[in-house]
Protein backbone atom coordinates (compact mmCIF):
# COMPACT_ATOMS: atom_id res chain seq x y z
CA UNK A 1 0.00 0.00 0.00
CA UNK A 2 0.80 3.57 -0.50
CA UNK A 3 0.30 6.22 1.73
CA UNK A 4 0.32 9.00 -0.77
CA UNK A 5 -2.25 7.05 -3.01
CA UNK A 6 -4.01 6.72 -0.17
CA UNK A 7 -4.14 10.47 0.98
CA UNK A 8 -5.01 11.75 -2.48
CA UNK A 9 -7.70 8.89 -2.72
CA UNK A 10 -9.30 9.96 0.34
CA UNK A 11 -9.18 13.76 -0.77
CA UNK A 12 -10.68 12.54 -3.99
CA UNK A 13 -13.43 10.86 -2.35
CA UNK A 14 -14.23 13.83 0.83
CA UNK A 15 -13.87 16.67 -1.16
CA UNK A 16 -16.53 18.50 -2.82
CA UNK A 17 -20.24 17.13 -3.59
CA UNK A 18 -20.02 13.45 -3.00
CA UNK A 19 -19.24 13.99 0.88
CA UNK A 20 -22.80 15.71 0.95
CA UNK A 21 -24.20 12.59 0.03
CA UNK A 22 -21.53 10.52 2.12
CA UNK A 23 -22.87 12.24 5.15
CA UNK A 24 -26.86 13.45 4.30
CA UNK A 25 -27.52 9.40 3.72
CA UNK A 26 -26.38 8.36 7.08
CA UNK A 27 -27.89 11.28 8.83
CA UNK A 28 -31.22 10.59 6.99
CA UNK A 29 -30.77 6.40 8.69
CA UNK A 30 -30.56 7.63 11.83
CA UNK A 31 -33.52 10.52 11.96
CA UNK A 32 -35.24 7.00 10.33
CA UNK A 33 -34.44 4.76 13.32
CA UNK A 34 -34.86 7.67 15.79
CA UNK A 35 -38.13 8.13 14.37
CA UNK A 36 -39.08 4.04 14.32
CA UNK A 37 -37.65 4.29 17.99
CA UNK A 38 -40.17 7.06 18.81
CA UNK A 39 -42.97 5.32 16.93
CA UNK A 40 -42.65 1.63 18.45
CA UNK A 41 -41.11 2.44 21.75
CA UNK A 42 -38.27 -0.16 20.84
CA UNK A 43 -39.88 -2.79 19.38
CA UNK A 44 -37.25 -5.56 18.59
CA UNK A 45 -39.20 -6.59 15.03
CA UNK A 46 -39.85 -3.15 13.59
CA UNK A 47 -35.53 -2.60 14.76
CA UNK A 48 -34.93 -5.36 12.76
CA UNK A 49 -37.13 -4.76 9.56
CA UNK A 50 -35.20 -0.94 9.66
CA UNK A 51 -31.96 -2.83 9.90
CA UNK A 52 -32.45 -6.04 7.79
CA UNK A 53 -34.38 -4.30 4.91
CA UNK A 54 -33.94 -0.81 4.54
CA UNK A 55 -30.22 -0.17 5.86
CA UNK A 56 -28.78 -3.59 4.95
CA UNK A 57 -30.64 -3.70 1.55
CA UNK A 58 -30.75 -0.61 0.51
CA UNK A 59 -29.03 1.48 2.36
CA UNK A 60 -25.30 -0.09 2.51
CA UNK A 61 -25.13 -1.11 -1.16
CA UNK A 62 -25.71 2.32 -2.28
CA UNK A 63 -23.18 4.02 0.33
CA UNK A 64 -20.12 1.01 -0.70
CA UNK A 65 -21.90 1.89 -4.56
CA UNK A 66 -20.78 5.34 -4.11
CA UNK A 67 -17.51 5.24 -2.03
CA UNK A 68 -16.24 2.24 -4.24
CA UNK A 69 -17.02 4.04 -7.55
CA UNK A 70 -15.69 7.54 -5.85
CA UNK A 71 -12.10 6.29 -5.16
CA UNK A 72 -11.66 5.16 -8.70
CA UNK A 73 -14.43 5.36 -11.37
CA UNK A 74 -13.78 9.58 -10.88
CA UNK A 75 -10.31 8.87 -12.09
CA UNK A 76 -10.96 7.39 -14.51
CA UNK A 77 -13.90 9.08 -16.17
CA UNK A 78 -12.18 12.23 -15.94
CA UNK A 79 -8.36 10.75 -17.35
CA UNK A 80 -6.45 11.58 -14.62
CA UNK A 81 -5.96 8.14 -13.30
CA UNK A 82 -2.61 8.70 -15.89
CA UNK A 83 -0.84 10.52 -13.82
CA UNK A 84 -1.09 8.41 -11.30
CA UNK A 85 -0.47 5.15 -13.27
CA UNK A 86 2.56 6.69 -15.17
CA UNK A 87 4.08 6.82 -11.88
CA UNK A 88 6.54 3.82 -10.65
CA UNK A 89 3.89 2.34 -8.44
CA UNK A 90 2.46 -1.39 -9.28
CA UNK A 91 -0.69 -1.70 -10.03
CA UNK A 92 -1.19 -4.08 -7.54
CA UNK A 93 -0.33 -1.24 -4.88
CA UNK A 94 -2.83 1.13 -6.45
CA UNK A 95 -5.90 -0.96 -6.46
CA UNK A 96 -5.08 -2.43 -2.70
CA UNK A 97 -4.21 1.58 -1.27
CA UNK A 98 -8.01 2.29 -3.00
CA UNK A 99 -9.47 -0.59 -1.34
CA UNK A 100 -8.25 0.05 1.90
CA UNK A 101 -9.41 3.39 1.55
CA UNK A 102 -12.60 2.55 0.27
CA UNK A 103 -12.95 0.16 3.08
CA UNK A 104 -12.35 2.06 5.88
CA UNK A 105 -14.86 5.11 4.29
CA UNK A 106 -17.31 1.87 4.02
CA UNK A 107 -16.93 1.27 7.75
CA UNK A 108 -17.04 4.98 9.18
CA UNK A 109 -20.01 6.06 7.10
CA UNK A 110 -21.98 2.70 6.24
CA UNK A 111 -21.07 0.38 9.03
CA UNK A 112 -21.04 1.87 11.85
CA UNK A 113 -24.50 4.49 11.10
CA UNK A 114 -25.96 0.61 10.43
CA UNK A 115 -24.79 -0.12 13.98
CA UNK A 116 -26.45 2.91 15.45
CA UNK A 117 -29.46 2.61 13.36
CA UNK A 118 -30.06 -1.07 15.38
CA UNK A 119 -29.00 0.82 18.45
CA UNK A 120 -31.16 4.29 18.65
CA UNK A 121 -34.26 2.09 16.84
CA UNK A 122 -34.12 -0.99 19.89
CA UNK A 123 -31.88 -3.77 21.02
CA UNK A 124 -31.59 -7.25 22.74
CA UNK A 125 -28.65 -6.15 25.26
CA UNK A 126 -26.24 -6.01 22.25
CA UNK A 127 -26.97 -8.70 20.25
CA UNK A 128 -28.36 -7.53 17.30
CA UNK A 129 -26.04 -4.67 17.12
CA UNK A 130 -23.10 -6.78 16.72
CA UNK A 131 -25.13 -9.09 14.86
CA UNK A 132 -25.54 -6.15 12.22
CA UNK A 133 -22.00 -5.28 12.51
CA UNK A 134 -20.57 -8.63 11.80
CA UNK A 135 -22.76 -8.90 8.70
CA UNK A 136 -22.41 -5.38 7.59
CA UNK A 137 -18.66 -5.33 7.78
CA UNK A 138 -18.81 -8.27 5.79
CA UNK A 139 -21.29 -7.19 3.11
CA UNK A 140 -19.39 -3.75 2.83
CA UNK A 141 -16.25 -5.59 2.17
CA UNK A 142 -17.89 -7.46 -0.81
CA UNK A 143 -19.56 -4.57 -2.05
CA UNK A 144 -16.97 -2.01 -2.04
CA UNK A 145 -14.24 -4.86 -3.55
CA UNK A 146 -16.88 -5.83 -6.67
CA UNK A 147 -17.61 -2.11 -6.62
CA UNK A 148 -13.93 -0.83 -7.32
CA UNK A 149 -13.89 -4.03 -10.18
CA UNK A 150 -16.43 -2.75 -11.68
CA UNK A 151 -15.79 0.96 -11.70
CA UNK A 152 -12.41 -0.40 -13.42
CA UNK A 153 -13.83 -2.77 -15.89
CA UNK A 154 -17.12 -0.73 -17.08
CA UNK A 155 -17.51 2.83 -16.95
CA UNK A 156 -21.22 2.12 -16.02
CA UNK A 157 -20.48 0.67 -13.16
CA UNK A 158 -23.07 2.58 -10.85
CA UNK A 159 -25.82 1.14 -13.20
CA UNK A 160 -24.52 -2.52 -13.66
CA UNK A 161 -23.55 -2.58 -9.81
CA UNK A 162 -27.28 -1.48 -8.70
CA UNK A 163 -28.33 -3.55 -11.28
CA UNK A 164 -26.93 -6.45 -9.26
CA UNK A 165 -27.32 -5.04 -5.58
CA UNK A 166 -30.76 -4.20 -6.17
CA UNK A 167 -32.16 -5.93 -9.16
CA UNK A 168 -30.80 -9.13 -8.53
CA UNK A 169 -31.48 -10.53 -5.54
CA UNK A 170 -35.12 -8.99 -4.89
CA UNK A 171 -36.70 -9.47 -8.54
CA UNK A 172 -34.76 -12.54 -10.21
CA UNK A 173 -34.60 -14.25 -6.58
CA UNK A 174 -38.60 -14.12 -6.64
CA UNK A 175 -38.63 -16.04 -9.59
CA UNK A 176 -35.40 -18.43 -9.59
CA UNK A 177 -34.26 -19.20 -5.85
CA UNK A 178 -31.26 -20.70 -6.67
CA UNK A 179 -30.24 -16.69 -7.43
CA UNK A 180 -30.43 -16.29 -3.90
CA UNK A 181 -27.47 -17.84 -3.21
CA UNK A 182 -25.71 -15.74 -5.01
CA UNK A 183 -25.97 -12.33 -3.32
CA UNK A 184 -23.60 -10.86 -1.40
CA UNK A 185 -26.47 -9.96 1.17
CA UNK A 186 -27.46 -13.55 1.92
CA UNK A 187 -23.74 -14.49 2.68
CA UNK A 188 -23.62 -11.73 4.94
CA UNK A 189 -26.87 -12.13 6.69
CA UNK A 190 -25.30 -15.78 7.26
CA UNK A 191 -23.15 -14.31 9.92
CA UNK A 192 -25.99 -12.41 11.47
CA UNK A 193 -28.10 -15.75 11.73
CA UNK A 194 -25.38 -17.45 13.44
CA UNK A 195 -24.54 -14.92 15.87
CA UNK A 196 -28.42 -14.25 16.48
CA UNK A 197 -28.60 -17.98 17.10
CA UNK A 198 -31.73 -19.40 18.03
CA UNK A 199 -33.76 -15.82 18.09
CA UNK A 200 -32.54 -15.21 13.97
CA UNK A 201 -35.89 -17.23 13.15
CA UNK A 202 -38.20 -15.17 15.57
CA UNK A 203 -36.49 -11.85 14.08
CA UNK A 204 -36.70 -13.13 10.55
CA UNK A 205 -32.90 -12.74 10.25
CA UNK A 206 -32.30 -15.73 7.94
CA UNK A 207 -30.04 -16.61 5.14
CA UNK A 208 -30.49 -18.53 2.20
CA UNK A 209 -26.61 -20.09 2.30
CA UNK A 210 -25.05 -21.34 5.59
CA UNK A 211 -22.14 -19.95 7.64
CA UNK A 212 -19.08 -21.96 5.70
CA UNK A 213 -20.28 -21.52 2.01
CA UNK A 214 -21.44 -17.73 2.95
CA UNK A 215 -17.40 -17.26 3.89
CA UNK A 216 -16.33 -18.86 1.41
CA UNK A 217 -18.00 -16.87 -1.11
CA UNK A 218 -17.53 -13.96 0.25
CA UNK A 219 -13.77 -14.62 -0.10
CA UNK A 220 -14.25 -15.62 -3.22
CA UNK A 221 -15.91 -12.95 -4.49
CA UNK A 222 -13.62 -10.38 -3.02
CA UNK A 223 -10.49 -12.30 -4.05
CA UNK A 224 -12.16 -12.15 -7.49
CA UNK A 225 -12.73 -8.78 -7.87
CA UNK A 226 -9.19 -7.40 -6.46
CA UNK A 227 -7.29 -9.77 -9.23
CA UNK A 228 -9.93 -8.96 -11.73
CA UNK A 229 -9.22 -5.06 -10.58
CA UNK A 230 -5.50 -5.18 -10.92
CA UNK A 231 -5.21 -7.39 -13.87
CA UNK A 232 -7.72 -4.79 -15.87
CA UNK A 233 -5.76 -1.78 -14.10
CA UNK A 234 -2.83 -3.05 -15.83
CA UNK A 235 -4.14 -2.92 -19.17
CA UNK A 236 -6.43 0.16 -18.99
CA UNK A 237 -7.69 1.60 -22.00
CA UNK A 238 -9.05 4.98 -21.72
CA UNK A 239 -11.65 6.50 -23.91
CA UNK A 240 -12.69 9.93 -24.53
CA UNK A 241 -14.99 11.09 -21.85
CA UNK A 242 -18.44 10.49 -23.72
CA UNK B 1 -35.43 37.57 -20.28
CA UNK B 2 -36.62 40.22 -22.74
CA UNK B 3 -37.75 38.29 -26.45
CA UNK B 4 -35.01 40.52 -28.52
CA UNK B 5 -32.52 39.69 -26.20
CA UNK B 6 -28.98 40.33 -28.16
CA UNK B 7 -27.19 37.16 -29.07
CA UNK B 8 -24.42 37.05 -26.18
CA UNK B 9 -21.83 36.13 -28.47
CA UNK B 10 -17.76 36.25 -27.80
CA UNK B 11 -16.55 39.46 -27.27
CA UNK B 12 -15.87 41.07 -31.06
CA UNK B 13 -13.26 43.06 -31.19
CA UNK B 14 -15.06 46.11 -32.05
CA UNK B 15 -12.78 47.21 -35.60
CA UNK B 16 -13.68 50.10 -37.45
CA UNK B 17 -15.13 49.07 -40.88
CA UNK B 18 -16.04 45.39 -39.54
CA UNK B 19 -19.63 44.72 -40.56
CA UNK B 20 -22.16 46.12 -37.90
CA UNK B 21 -23.33 43.20 -36.26
CA UNK B 22 -25.11 44.38 -33.29
CA UNK B 23 -26.74 47.21 -34.77
CA UNK B 24 -28.36 45.18 -37.94
CA UNK B 25 -31.65 45.88 -37.79
CA UNK B 26 -34.15 42.89 -37.91
CA UNK B 27 -31.61 40.54 -38.18
CA UNK B 28 -31.17 39.30 -34.45
CA UNK B 29 -32.65 36.17 -35.30
CA UNK B 30 -29.28 34.32 -36.82
CA UNK B 31 -25.68 33.93 -36.61
CA UNK B 32 -24.76 33.13 -39.90
CA UNK B 33 -22.19 36.18 -40.11
CA UNK B 34 -21.39 37.93 -43.50
CA UNK B 35 -17.69 38.37 -42.74
CA UNK B 36 -16.54 38.86 -46.19
CA UNK B 37 -15.63 35.19 -47.76
CA UNK B 38 -18.35 33.92 -48.94
CA UNK B 39 -22.26 34.80 -49.01
CA UNK B 40 -24.76 32.84 -47.54
CA UNK B 41 -28.37 33.44 -49.49
CA UNK B 42 -29.66 30.24 -47.75
CA UNK B 43 -32.65 30.33 -45.82
CA UNK B 44 -32.00 31.21 -42.12
CA UNK B 45 -34.08 28.67 -39.72
CA UNK B 46 -33.46 30.96 -36.44
CA UNK B 47 -33.79 30.33 -32.98
CA UNK B 48 -36.94 27.76 -33.23
CA UNK B 49 -34.60 25.54 -35.63
CA UNK B 50 -32.09 25.50 -32.95
CA UNK B 51 -34.21 24.45 -30.34
CA UNK B 52 -35.77 21.94 -32.08
CA UNK B 53 -32.45 20.22 -33.37
CA UNK B 54 -31.31 20.36 -29.48
CA UNK B 55 -34.27 19.12 -28.37
CA UNK B 56 -33.74 15.99 -31.83
CA UNK B 57 -30.19 15.27 -30.42
CA UNK B 58 -31.31 15.24 -26.80
CA UNK B 59 -33.63 12.35 -27.83
CA UNK B 60 -31.23 10.58 -30.22
CA UNK B 61 -28.17 10.86 -27.88
CA UNK B 62 -30.39 9.35 -24.73
CA UNK B 63 -31.31 6.28 -27.04
CA UNK B 64 -27.27 6.44 -28.09
CA UNK B 65 -27.97 6.92 -31.44
CA UNK B 66 -25.19 8.70 -33.27
CA UNK B 67 -22.86 7.96 -29.91
CA UNK B 68 -20.47 5.00 -30.17
CA UNK B 69 -21.93 1.71 -29.49
CA UNK B 70 -20.91 1.19 -26.04
CA UNK B 71 -23.28 4.20 -25.30
CA UNK B 72 -25.74 2.63 -26.76
CA UNK B 73 -25.45 -1.16 -24.30
CA UNK B 74 -26.69 0.60 -21.08
CA UNK B 75 -30.11 2.29 -22.68
CA UNK B 76 -30.85 -0.11 -24.48
CA UNK B 77 -30.38 -2.80 -21.80
CA UNK B 78 -32.42 -1.35 -20.06
CA UNK B 79 -35.03 -0.64 -22.32
CA UNK B 80 -34.83 -4.67 -22.71
CA UNK B 81 -34.88 -5.41 -19.37
CA UNK B 82 -38.22 -3.43 -19.53
CA UNK B 83 -40.16 -4.96 -22.31
CA UNK B 84 -39.61 -9.22 -21.10
CA UNK B 85 -41.83 -8.89 -18.35
CA UNK B 86 -44.93 -7.66 -20.67
CA UNK B 87 -43.75 -10.84 -22.38
CA UNK B 88 -43.76 -13.03 -19.05
CA UNK B 89 -47.07 -11.29 -18.52
CA UNK B 90 -48.63 -11.67 -21.60
CA UNK B 91 -47.91 -15.84 -21.60
CA UNK B 92 -48.88 -16.62 -17.92
CA UNK B 93 -52.10 -14.76 -19.08
CA UNK B 94 -52.11 -17.35 -21.65
CA UNK B 95 -51.24 -20.27 -19.35
CA UNK B 96 -53.49 -19.39 -16.15
CA UNK B 97 -56.70 -18.14 -18.77
CA UNK B 98 -56.87 -15.41 -16.02
CA UNK B 99 -59.57 -12.72 -17.04
CA UNK B 100 -57.11 -9.89 -15.96
CA UNK B 101 -53.26 -9.32 -16.37
CA UNK B 102 -51.62 -10.18 -12.97
CA UNK B 103 -50.15 -6.26 -12.70
CA UNK B 104 -52.34 -3.77 -13.93
CA UNK B 105 -51.13 -0.42 -16.30
CA UNK B 106 -50.47 1.58 -13.81
CA UNK B 107 -49.21 -0.75 -11.33
CA UNK B 108 -46.51 -1.27 -14.19
CA UNK B 109 -43.96 1.79 -13.59
CA UNK B 110 -43.80 0.89 -9.87
CA UNK B 111 -43.29 -2.12 -10.35
CA UNK B 112 -40.37 -2.08 -12.61
CA UNK B 113 -39.11 1.36 -10.34
CA UNK B 114 -35.58 0.61 -10.11
CA UNK B 115 -35.10 -0.02 -13.73
CA UNK B 116 -36.64 3.43 -14.70
CA UNK B 117 -34.47 4.72 -12.21
CA UNK B 118 -31.75 3.31 -13.55
CA UNK B 119 -32.92 4.25 -17.29
CA UNK B 120 -33.42 8.19 -16.14
CA UNK B 121 -30.11 8.21 -14.20
CA UNK B 122 -27.72 7.23 -17.23
CA UNK B 123 -30.13 9.14 -19.38
CA UNK B 124 -30.03 12.80 -17.47
CA UNK B 125 -26.37 13.53 -16.91
CA UNK B 126 -25.66 13.01 -20.66
CA UNK B 127 -28.31 15.19 -21.59
CA UNK B 128 -26.17 18.37 -19.42
CA UNK B 129 -23.75 17.23 -17.74
CA UNK B 130 -21.61 17.11 -20.22
CA UNK B 131 -21.97 20.44 -21.99
CA UNK B 132 -20.95 21.62 -18.48
CA UNK B 133 -18.15 20.01 -17.96
CA UNK B 134 -16.44 20.50 -21.38
CA UNK B 135 -17.52 24.17 -21.05
CA UNK B 136 -19.64 24.37 -24.25
CA UNK B 137 -22.49 26.45 -22.89
CA UNK B 138 -21.21 29.23 -24.23
CA UNK B 139 -20.91 28.13 -27.80
CA UNK B 140 -24.87 27.17 -27.35
CA UNK B 141 -25.89 30.35 -26.05
CA UNK B 142 -23.95 32.84 -28.79
CA UNK B 143 -26.48 31.11 -30.96
CA UNK B 144 -30.00 32.87 -30.97
CA UNK B 145 -31.52 30.62 -28.38
CA UNK B 146 -31.99 32.35 -24.72
CA UNK B 147 -31.27 30.59 -21.80
CA UNK B 148 -34.28 28.97 -20.78
CA UNK B 149 -35.09 27.32 -24.34
CA UNK B 150 -31.44 25.74 -23.71
CA UNK B 151 -33.03 24.33 -20.22
CA UNK B 152 -36.58 23.33 -21.95
CA UNK B 153 -35.43 21.42 -24.64
CA UNK B 154 -33.56 19.59 -22.34
CA UNK B 155 -36.35 18.68 -20.43
CA UNK B 156 -38.48 18.19 -23.22
CA UNK B 157 -36.09 15.77 -24.95
CA UNK B 158 -35.34 13.53 -21.50
CA UNK B 159 -39.28 13.66 -20.88
CA UNK B 160 -40.06 12.50 -24.13
CA UNK B 161 -37.43 10.03 -24.19
CA UNK B 162 -38.66 8.27 -20.77
CA UNK B 163 -42.27 8.71 -21.70
CA UNK B 164 -41.51 6.71 -25.01
CA UNK B 165 -39.71 3.61 -23.23
CA UNK B 166 -42.38 3.31 -21.01
CA UNK B 167 -45.34 3.98 -23.03
CA UNK B 168 -43.86 1.01 -25.90
CA UNK B 169 -43.71 -0.97 -22.50
CA UNK B 170 -47.35 -0.04 -21.54
CA UNK B 171 -48.16 -1.11 -25.18
CA UNK B 172 -46.35 -4.09 -25.29
CA UNK B 173 -48.80 -5.01 -22.41
CA UNK B 174 -51.51 -4.01 -23.89
CA UNK B 175 -50.77 -6.28 -27.15
CA UNK B 176 -50.11 -9.03 -24.64
CA UNK B 177 -53.44 -9.19 -22.87
CA UNK B 178 -55.25 -8.51 -26.72
CA UNK B 179 -53.21 -11.66 -27.69
CA UNK B 180 -54.60 -13.25 -24.99
CA UNK B 181 -57.97 -12.55 -26.04
CA UNK B 182 -58.92 -10.02 -23.09
CA UNK B 183 -61.73 -8.17 -23.35
CA UNK B 184 -60.81 -5.27 -25.99
CA UNK B 185 -62.58 -2.30 -24.54
CA UNK B 186 -61.23 -3.24 -21.18
CA UNK B 187 -58.11 -3.53 -21.92
CA UNK B 188 -58.31 -0.24 -24.04
CA UNK B 189 -59.39 2.09 -21.34
CA UNK B 190 -56.46 0.32 -18.79
CA UNK B 191 -53.92 1.12 -21.46
CA UNK B 192 -54.81 4.80 -21.82
CA UNK B 193 -55.14 5.47 -18.19
CA UNK B 194 -51.35 3.89 -18.38
CA UNK B 195 -49.99 6.07 -21.01
CA UNK B 196 -51.23 8.56 -19.22
CA UNK B 197 -49.55 8.13 -15.88
CA UNK B 198 -46.55 7.16 -17.29
CA UNK B 199 -46.56 10.94 -18.94
CA UNK B 200 -47.22 12.39 -15.62
CA UNK B 201 -44.44 10.05 -14.08
CA UNK B 202 -42.05 11.04 -17.23
CA UNK B 203 -42.56 14.53 -16.43
CA UNK B 204 -41.81 14.62 -13.00
CA UNK B 205 -38.83 12.30 -12.92
CA UNK B 206 -37.31 14.18 -15.81
CA UNK B 207 -37.72 17.62 -13.76
CA UNK B 208 -36.05 16.32 -10.62
CA UNK B 209 -33.41 14.17 -12.24
CA UNK B 210 -31.95 17.05 -14.71
CA UNK B 211 -32.20 19.34 -11.73
CA UNK B 212 -29.68 17.07 -9.95
CA UNK B 213 -27.18 16.44 -12.99
CA UNK B 214 -27.26 19.92 -13.83
CA UNK B 215 -25.74 20.65 -10.34
CA UNK B 216 -22.60 17.59 -11.02
CA UNK B 217 -20.97 18.44 -14.13
CA UNK B 218 -19.10 14.86 -13.38
CA UNK B 219 -21.35 12.21 -14.68
CA UNK B 220 -20.44 9.60 -12.80
CA UNK B 221 -21.55 11.26 -8.96
CA UNK B 222 -24.48 12.52 -11.27
CA UNK B 223 -25.75 8.80 -12.10
CA UNK B 224 -24.85 7.82 -8.34
CA UNK B 225 -26.26 11.13 -6.84
CA UNK B 226 -30.14 10.67 -9.01
CA UNK B 227 -30.23 6.73 -8.13
CA UNK B 228 -29.11 7.26 -4.84
CA UNK B 229 -31.71 10.45 -4.30
CA UNK B 230 -34.66 8.77 -6.41
CA UNK B 231 -34.32 5.20 -4.41
CA UNK B 232 -33.65 6.53 -0.71
CA UNK B 233 -36.53 8.14 -1.03
CA UNK B 234 -38.68 5.83 -1.92
CA UNK B 235 -37.22 3.62 0.68
CA UNK B 236 -37.94 6.68 3.56
CA UNK B 237 -41.64 7.36 2.34
CA UNK B 238 -42.35 3.92 2.92
CA UNK B 239 -41.00 3.14 6.52
CA UNK B 240 -42.53 6.86 7.72
CA UNK B 241 -46.03 5.75 5.95
CA UNK B 242 -45.30 2.55 8.05
CA UNK B 243 -44.14 4.57 11.08
CA UNK B 244 -47.12 7.00 10.77
CA UNK B 245 -50.08 4.18 10.16
CA UNK B 246 -48.61 2.63 13.54
CA UNK B 247 -48.74 6.36 15.55
CA UNK B 248 -52.41 6.06 14.38
CA UNK B 249 -52.28 9.23 12.01
CA UNK B 250 -53.68 7.64 9.19
CA UNK B 251 -54.37 10.99 7.09
CA UNK B 252 -50.84 11.84 7.28
CA UNK B 253 -50.09 8.22 6.19
CA UNK B 254 -52.09 8.15 3.39
CA UNK B 255 -50.69 11.93 2.29
CA UNK B 256 -46.92 11.18 2.72
CA UNK B 257 -46.49 9.05 -0.80
CA UNK B 258 -46.86 12.37 -2.05
CA UNK B 259 -43.38 12.52 -1.39
CA UNK B 260 -42.19 9.75 -3.68
CA UNK B 261 -42.97 10.58 -7.28
CA UNK B 262 -43.56 6.98 -7.94
CA UNK B 263 -46.21 6.59 -5.24
CA UNK B 264 -46.86 10.08 -6.41
CA UNK B 265 -47.76 8.94 -9.41
CA UNK B 266 -49.43 6.39 -8.62
CA UNK B 267 -51.81 8.17 -6.51
CA UNK B 268 -53.18 10.12 -8.85
CA UNK B 269 -54.06 7.53 -11.46
CA UNK B 270 -56.17 5.88 -8.41
CA UNK B 271 -57.89 8.78 -7.71
CA UNK B 272 -58.47 9.86 -11.17
CA UNK B 273 -58.77 6.95 -12.89
CA UNK B 274 -59.77 4.55 -9.91
CA UNK B 275 -57.29 1.79 -10.74
CA UNK B 276 -56.09 -0.60 -7.92
CA UNK B 277 -53.25 1.21 -6.17
CA UNK B 278 -49.58 -0.72 -6.30
CA UNK B 279 -48.89 -2.62 -3.34
CA UNK B 280 -51.83 -1.77 -1.09
CA UNK B 281 -51.01 1.59 -0.75
CA UNK B 282 -53.60 3.80 0.49
CA UNK B 283 -53.96 7.24 -0.80
CA UNK B 284 -56.38 10.18 0.69
CA UNK B 285 -59.70 9.80 -0.42
CA UNK B 286 -61.90 11.89 -2.62
CA UNK B 287 -61.29 15.06 -4.03
CA UNK B 288 -59.05 16.50 -1.80
CA UNK B 289 -56.37 13.98 -2.07
CA UNK B 290 -56.41 14.19 -6.25
CA UNK B 291 -55.79 17.68 -5.92
CA UNK B 292 -53.03 18.03 -3.20
CA UNK B 293 -51.31 14.65 -5.70
CA UNK B 294 -52.11 16.82 -8.92
CA UNK B 295 -50.70 19.96 -7.21
CA UNK B 296 -47.44 18.25 -5.59
CA UNK B 297 -46.59 17.00 -9.07
CA UNK B 298 -47.01 19.97 -10.61
CA UNK B 299 -45.31 21.85 -8.21
CA UNK B 300 -42.26 19.81 -8.62
CA UNK B 301 -42.08 19.68 -12.32
CA UNK B 302 -42.46 23.83 -12.25
CA UNK B 303 -40.23 24.13 -9.30
CA UNK B 304 -37.52 22.19 -11.69
CA UNK B 305 -37.90 23.77 -14.41
CA UNK B 306 -37.66 27.49 -12.69
CA UNK B 307 -34.58 25.74 -10.81
CA UNK B 308 -33.24 24.91 -13.99
CA UNK B 309 -33.44 27.36 -16.46
CA UNK B 310 -31.72 29.73 -13.14
CA UNK B 311 -28.62 27.44 -13.38
CA UNK B 312 -28.27 28.43 -16.56
CA UNK B 313 -28.91 32.26 -16.06
CA UNK B 314 -25.49 32.02 -14.60
CA UNK B 315 -22.97 31.41 -16.85
CA UNK B 316 -22.44 28.08 -18.67
CA UNK B 317 -18.96 27.51 -16.69
CA UNK B 318 -18.58 24.32 -14.35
Amino acid sequence: MNRVVMQLTVRGLLGRRRAVLLVLLPVVLLALAGLVRWASGGNLQNSVNLANGFALGTFLPLMCLLIGTGVIGTEIDDGSIVYLLAKPVPRRTIVWSKLAVAWGAAVVFAVLPLVATVEIAGDDGARLGWAFAAAGALAALAYTAIFVALSVVTRNAVIIGLLYALLWETVLGGYVPGVRDVSVRQWALAAAERILGDQAAAWNVTSAVGLTPALVLLAVAMTGAVVLAVRRLQTLRLTTAD
Amino acid sequence: MPGTEPVPGPPEPAAPGAPALAGAPARADDVIHDIGFRHYDGTRNGRGWVVRSLLVETVRGVFGLGRPARSKVMPWALIGILLVPPVIIALSILLTHSTEPPISYTQYPGAMQLVVVLFVAGAAPYCVSRDLRHGVMPLYLSRPMRRSDYALAKFAGLAISLFAVLALSETLLLVGALLAKLSVGHQLAGWAGGVLTVAVLALVLSGISLVVAAFTPRRGLGVAAIVTGLLMVSGIVQMLVAIADQKGYATLASYLPALNPFSLVDGIAVRLLGVAPTDNATYPAGAPGLLVFTAVAIVTVGASLAVLVRRYRKGGGV
